[in-house]
């Protein structure tokens, strides 16, 4: 590229630069600027005609006051100018001008887009090369419809320059990624190998040309590189002999590695490090030679302890890669001896003065820690913590709260870990992990004692952090009874303890507090009446604030009504937690976005033992008795302020519920509770929903709207406020004009304590609740039932039971599912059958339907012994139809009963306008599902 | 309590740097330059919170203080102490800018030695500090003249010495109020405040105790009532409103006010300070007296041009003479050139800032001046409308735009041989702008 001559350096544009430099302050800056604004209007004023030069200072000026951060809103059409101008230096500003500033709807692409067109088409390659660069770097969906056909003619063409062809290739590359259906895939492909050709002799020319050329006495670092991370974007080769050339290739770099420098200048060492890096990451990619990953390990030992800092990062970061990778973590391990000097020089590292680099030291520690040198690598996580720099403090304590809860062999070292944790950064201590120490202890019976021992000597220190004495408050509450025999921590002092603590602790605390006494009261009626002093006092009967004033007086007249039963049932110990996966774990994996971190499940596992037996599945009633998520959470238990931050996803948890009943409660959190009555009739619905605030305060600016894509919701408009503990009605009206498949979705929006809370919930409007029974004679029924052969017109399915057979609550499904029961009609008094007529605004379409129970239950393989002796079924649903005929092919092959299905739909329908039947199923892995459909 | 004080030049760099308490470490130097002088964002927040500690600043011209706790202290307190500050440093050595700092340094932290006392603020009246904090060499003192500093701070009059001996006993009074306002194009006011100051410089020998007096509605209700007024009725120096007394909103008293005395009496009684002080602020917002009125006249005529037309008419007697008057203009962003005629004064484009600028040097009461100007705007290519910023204005009148009148202003002095009538008194009037400005 032409260098910019002497002549051309802008004298303006460099007083102008030098001005803004030596402002003394903002103000003036802005000054000098609005300044040079109006100067460069009065100058772009039509009527005065511009040279090029002048033109493009002033465009350059413009630049910089853009980049500067503030508003260009003139001068594009100045810019557009210089495209066309013939001077490299001014076409090259005006590109640079379009590529930063103008946007894509802007009116002016069009002119734009012309002027790239002439230097596309002119033979200059200088003008080529910036008309190209322009359109990667602005790289629009615009661009890209433009240009997608041109690019690769320029490509292609003979004539074109190594350099032009190059930029093109680049181009394509650009606008293939961000807009890849415009590029002509067609054509595309008979250029790939041109294109590829082209590369290649780009590749080999650039090969070539650096075959003899040594940089610092390294061999062509930068070829090296780049062949180098290349290979890394491949699997490991799959031949032997190709497998140990480059073997060979990588430990010949690891060898040169280890000679002696040939040059103190820094570049030789960069060049050589830098290749000798990318070849420890293509080691690690492949993962395969232990004899190479062991030297990469070494290597990189030694260069955790060298001077240099970027280094010490480097190594750090590719030792964290090392060790999370599978294999070499084994590999890694036979050599433990380097693992633990590249530990002890990673801990050294806690005292670099980087802290990029103390961070990767974290992160390596973390990735290395095992149940081996868990507790060492914790207790120097937990020293460098009192030192460590703020930005990476929550994120040291979120992995000290990781690993002592995965390796913890002995509980106490747990407890005495995170006691430690919140004494040292109490700060940085989220809320999750304080919650895990308490569902850790209250699911351990071991070390319940040991905690409230720890956490009793640890809140005597005379300053301690608000954490702890949550932690406190929570675990004295439930346990201080383990401890109360010594004299020394007895049920007053215990009390006077955490008391002392009160008045310096936020609202929620004290609350938590609150109810911390009174579990005492229950679990130490002596100091019954001291507590009872402390709650009826005015700070605490008269407080300000609601919540405690509330908890106060009820937990007050609970101590004075309630006998001692009743207020040990109330105030009993809290139940085990139910397991899930560990919420700090969660945490830090959000904090690091997904795939960063090493896999850590097992983690569960190994600390709470197995509880996941607890479920249980008898509630025939409920079809999908999951356990609610995060109703059962710790802080539901003590306060409503710290509820989770609003929902958006649409919550269908209850939704299968309603299959079969019309009434009950479809939502609810810690806030809201909605609930459904629901009537209907023919192709029309009526919906009343009941919204009940369940707090003590206002929803203010509540709203809900229902969006349906098949039905006609009207809903009547809401009042915008609910008050604390009140219900409110809405109505909705439905109509079903067709058949449909999807659920309207009810949006709910309100203001809760300033915070916008969305709610979503799918309202269980399915086409089943538009059935008509009908009645029929058991003749008309296995008529119909026959005619209706139609692959199209009949739906079935084979499912395994869940629960356990019973005739009254079967029947009772089928009728709420809304078709009629004809008795007698099957000649089989196991089966059952329905008929009806689903009601639509446009058609009524009759439906059959028949249920048979397997009795002698086979399971799928048929090899093994049925789980259960007892005849299974679960619930069927049917299928739109207008005739229903037995599928009896079907009965007993592989599953515990089937339903089939037959009906004629006025169009051929898909497998999910019928009826979703695995609505009703959830979806187990003991289901068997069979469907049949014929279109 | 304030944990340390910084003074930042416009770099960021630490000028002065005074911790008064262990929690405040160096870091929290860094900490304040990286998070709001050098933010990305302008921080117009005077409070900012970083890591648990509070930083307060303030800014002078190019000079950031900023005070640094860890505690949750008042946050008005420190500001007052900050502004205090200032005020002090004024007095020492005249503008606050990067230069006089560097040089004054060393008195800089004696004086934060002074008037911070573990992150206490002290006593930081100007006249009491320049007793013993002196710029000049210290002469000799005496053993009584050192006990004397001790029970002059601690004792109960913190502002005043003790054997204070003037020739001529002489006083000046400086009600001083600026003005704002907010109006209509239509000429309908949108809001409008006065906030004023009563400066006093006393001269006086001994400890006299003086009593102030002005036109407070209660007050002279309540003589009304009594029926004694002898005062009421005097011609007004000012604007000619006529009006006998004024509505004062909200009022604050320097420290030497005996405030027991005002919530009883409403009488203002005091032992002056020596030299310059703030006696009193207030704040009026009825029957203002506006002493300009702006009328606009925006006319756009095609893309490209826009034609003002600015009135202003002088609303006060015609022998009093306002002085400083400065109108400024907003012109749009894409303006490209404007040409100006006015009648009076002098008209300047300022495309620095955006604005006309039109000075007139006097311009005496119920009058009125005009000036008009065509802008030339440059077509772009964005949509947005002007926003057609307000009309501002400059001015100085030599009357009280509130109406507030000085009444009297009584000296006794018992132990030395003065009355009220051997005192000069001087009384001047000032009414500035605020933020005057007229929308368009």
């Amino acid at each position: 590229m032409p260098a910019v001559s002497k002549g051309d350096g802008m004298r303006g544009l460099a007083v102008f630069i030098s001005d803004i430099r030596n402002c003394k302050s903002k103000e003036a800056e802005i000054k000098r600027i609005n300044k040079e604004l109006a100067n460069i209007r009065s100058k772009f004023k039509g009527d005065k005609a511009l040279d090029g030069y002048s033109k493009k200072k002033y465009v350059c000026k413009l630049l910089f006051i853009f980049l500067l951060g503030h508003d260009i809103d003139f001068g594009h059409m100045e810019a557009v100018n210089l495209l066309s101008s013939n001077k490299y230096t001014e076409k090259q500003i005006g590109y640079l001008f379009i590529s930063v500033l103008v946007n894509s709807n802007s009116d002016l692409i069009r002119l734009i887009n012309n002027g790239i067109k002439n230097d596309l088409a002119s033979r200059n390659p200088t003008f080529m090369n910036l008309a190209l660069h322009c359109i990667a770097n602005v790289g629009s969906r615009e661009m890209a419809e433009a240009f997608a056909s041109e690019i690769p003619r320029v490509l292609v063409a003979g004539d074109t320059m190594d350099s032009v062809k190059q930029s093109a290739a680049l181009c394509l590359l650009r606008l293939n990624r961000t807009s890849p259906d415009l590029v002509p895939m067609g054509e595309w492909t008979t250029r790939v190998v041109h294109l590829l050709n082209d590369q290649h002799l780009i590749v080999t020319s650039a090969s070539i040309d650096l075959q003899d050329y040594t940089y610092y006495f390294v061999a062509a670092p930068w070829l090296s590189v780049k062949l180098l991370r290349l290979l890394q974007c491949y699997p490991p080769p799959e031949d032997a002999a190709l497998r140990s050339r480059l073997t060979e290739c990588l430990e010949t770099i690891l060898n040169k590695a280890q000679e002696p420098p040939k040059s103190k200048k820094v570049q030789h060492s960069n060049a050589k490090n830098a290749v000798l890096f990318e070849a420890i990451a293509l080691i690690i990619h492949h993962d395969s030679e232990p004899t190479l990953l062991v030297r990469a390990c070494n290597q990189l030992g030694q260069f955790l302890q060298h001077r240099e800092t970027n280094l010490r990062y480097l190594a750090l970061e590719s030792m964290c890669t090392l060790a999370s990778s599978e294999f070499s973590h084994e590999a890694v391990k036979t050599h433990m001896e380097t693992v633990i000097n590249a530990l002890k020089v990673s801990l050294a590292q806690f005292g670099s003065r980087d802290v990029s680099v103390r961070q990767r030291a974290v992160d390596l520690l973390y990735a290395m820690c095992d149940r081996s040198n868990a507790k060492q690598i914790v207790a120097e996580m937990l020293s460098y913590l009192e030192t460590a720099d703020y930005s990476i403090r929550e994120e040291i304590v979120l992995k000290v709260a990781i690993l002592a809860e995965k390796y913890a062999v002995d509980y106490t070292w747990y407890v005495d870990t995170i006691l430690n944790l919140i004494r040292i950064a109490g700060d940085y201590v989220s809320e999750e992990v304080w919650y895990r120490v308490i569902q850790i202890v209250i699911n351990r019976d071991d070390v319940q004692g040991y905690a409230a021992k720890t956490v009793f000597e640890a809140l005597q220190a005379p300053a301690c952090h608000e954490n702890l004495v949550k932690v406190g408050g929570y675990i004295l509450g439930e346990f201080g009874n383990l401890i109360a025999g010594d004299s020394r921590s007895s049920p007053l002092v215990q009390f006077n303890l955490l008391h002392s603590k009160f008045h310096l602790c936020s609202v929620p605390t004290r609350a938590l507090l609150l109810s911390a006494y009174i579990k005492f009261i229950n679990l130490f009626p002596e100091v019954k009446a001291t507590i009872q002093d402390v709650l009826r006092s005015d700070s605490q009967l008269r407080n300000a604030d609601v919540e405690l004033q509330q908890r106060a007086v009820e937990y007050l007249r609970l101590s004075c009504i309630a006998s001692t039963d009743i207020l040990a049932t109330v105030l009993e110990e809290m139940p085990p937690f139910p397991e899930r996966e560990s919420s700090i774990l969660a945490k830090l994996k959000k904090k690091k976005g997904p795939g960063k971190l090493p896999d850590m499940d097992d983690s569960r596992r190994s600390v709470n033992g197995s509880t996941d037996s607890t479920h249980s599945f008898t509630d025939v009633l409920n079809l999908n008795p999951a356990p609610s998520s995060g109703a059962n959470l710790l802080i539901d238990v003590f306060s409503e302020s710290s509820a989770p931050a609003a929902a958006t996803d649409v919550s269908e948890e209850n939704f299968p519920r309603f299959v079969c009943k019309n009434n009950g409660v479809i939502y609810e959190n810690q806030l809201l509770q909605i609930g459904l009555k629901s009537e209907y009739r023919q192709n029309l619905g009526r919906m009343y929903v009941f919204y009940g605030n369940k707090t003590s305060t206002q929803f203010l600016s509540f709203s809900s709207s229902v969006s349906s894509s098949d039905l006609n919701v009207h809903s009547k408009a809401v009042d915008p406020v609910i008050e604390g503990g009140a219900q409110m009605q809405q109505i909705l009206n439905i109509e079903c004009v067709s058949d449909f498949s999807d659920a309207p979705v009810l949006n709910i929006q309100f203001r809760y304590g300033g915070a916008l809370q969305n709610i979503a919930v799918k309202l269980p409007v399915m086409l089943n609740k538009f059935f008509q029974p009908t009645e029929m004679m058991s003749q008309d029924f296995f008529q119909r039932w026959k005619q209706l052969g139609a692959p199209q017109q009949e739906v079935q399915k084979i499912f395994k039971a869940k629960h356990p057979m019973d005739t009254e609550v079967a029947k009772a499904k089928i009728l709420g599912f809304g078709v009629a029961l004809l008795d007698g009609v099957d000649p089989n008094p196991a089966n059952f059958v329905g008929a009806g007529v689903v009601h639509t605004k446009t058609t009524q379409v009759g439906c059959l339907l028949r249920l048979e129970p397997n009795m002698q239950a086979q399971t799928p393989n048929g090899n093994a012994a049925p789980p259960a002796t007892d005849p299974s079924f679960p619930f069927g649903a049917g299928l739109p139809g207008s005739h229903l005929g037995i599928c009896s092919r079907c009965r007993g092959e592989q599953g515990d009963g089937f339903v089939g299905l037959k009906g004629t739909w006025p169009k051929s329908h898909e497998l999910k306008v019928a009826f979703d039947l695995a609505s009703f199923l959830p979806p187990d892995g003991r289901v068997c599902e069979r469907l049949l459909l014929r279109t | 309590m304030i944990g340390g004080l910084f003074i930042y030049n416009h770099k960021g760099e630490v000028l002065i740097s005074r911790v008064y308490r262990d929690d405040i470490g160096r870091n929290a130097v860094d900490a304040f330059r990286v998070n709001v002088i050098h933010a990305r964002q302008q921080v117009r927040s005077p409070v900012t919170n970083i890591a648990r500690t509070s930083f307060f600043h303030v800014k002078r011209s190019n000079i950031w203080l900023a005070a640094v706790t860890k505690q949750n202290v008042n946050a008005a307190m420190v500001f007052e102490f900050l502004y205090k500050m200032c005020d002090v440093m004024t007095a020492y050595f005249g503008k606050i800018s990067e230069e006089n700092i560097k040089n004054n340094f060393v008195l800089i932290y004696e004086l934060l030695d002074e008037i911070l006392d573990f992150g206490y603020p002290q006593n930081s009246e100007t006249g009491a500090l320049k007793t013993f904090i002196t710029q000049q060499g210290i002469k000799g003192q005496t053993k009584e003249e050192q006990s004397q500093i001790t029970s002059q701070v601690t004792g109960q009059i913190g502002w005043r010495r003790e054997g204070i001996k003037y020739r001529r006993n002489e006083l000046f009074l400086d009600v001083l109020e600026s003005v704002n306002l907010l109006m209509s194009p239509q000429g309908q006011v949108l809001s409008a405040h006065v906030s004023g100051r009563v400066v006093m410089k006393s001269y006086l020998s001994g400890m006299p105790e003086c009593k102030f007096g002005m036109n407070d509605k209660i007050v002279i209700d309540k003589q009304g009532k009594g029926g004694a007024s002898d005062d009421a009725g005097k011609s007004d120096l000012g604007g000619g409103s006529g009006k006998q007394s004024i509505a004062i909103d909200d009022c604050t008293f320097h420290q030497c006010v005996r405030l027991s005395k005002f919530d009883s009496e409403r009488s203002i009684s005091f032992i002056p300070p020596d030299g310059e002080y703030e006696l009193m602020r207030y704040r009026t917002t009825k029957d203002i007296i506006l002493p300009f009125r702006v009328i606009p006249l925006v006319r756009e005529v095609g893309r490209t041009k826009l034609e003002v037309k600015v009135v202003i008419k002088s609303n006060f007697k015609p022998s009093l003479l306002a002085q400083k008057i400065e109108v400024r203009i907003p012109t749009p962003l894409n303006t490209s050139g404007v040409q100006v005629i006015c009648m009076k004064g002098k008209a300047k484009y300022k495309a620095s800032e955006n604005a006309i600028v039109w000075k007139i040097k006097r311009m005496a009461g119920m009058k009125e001046s005009q000036i008009s100007a065509e802008i030339e705007l440059l077509p772009t290519n964005d949509k947005k409308k002007w926003a057609r910023p307000p009309i501002s204005m400059n001015f100085e009148v030599p009357f009280a735009p509130s109406g507030l009148k000085v009444r009297y202003l009584k000296v006794f002095e018992s132990k030395l041989n003065y009355s009220d009538h051997d005192v000069i008194k001087w009384v001047r009037y000032i009414g500035r702008s605020g933020i005057y400005e007229t929308r368009c």
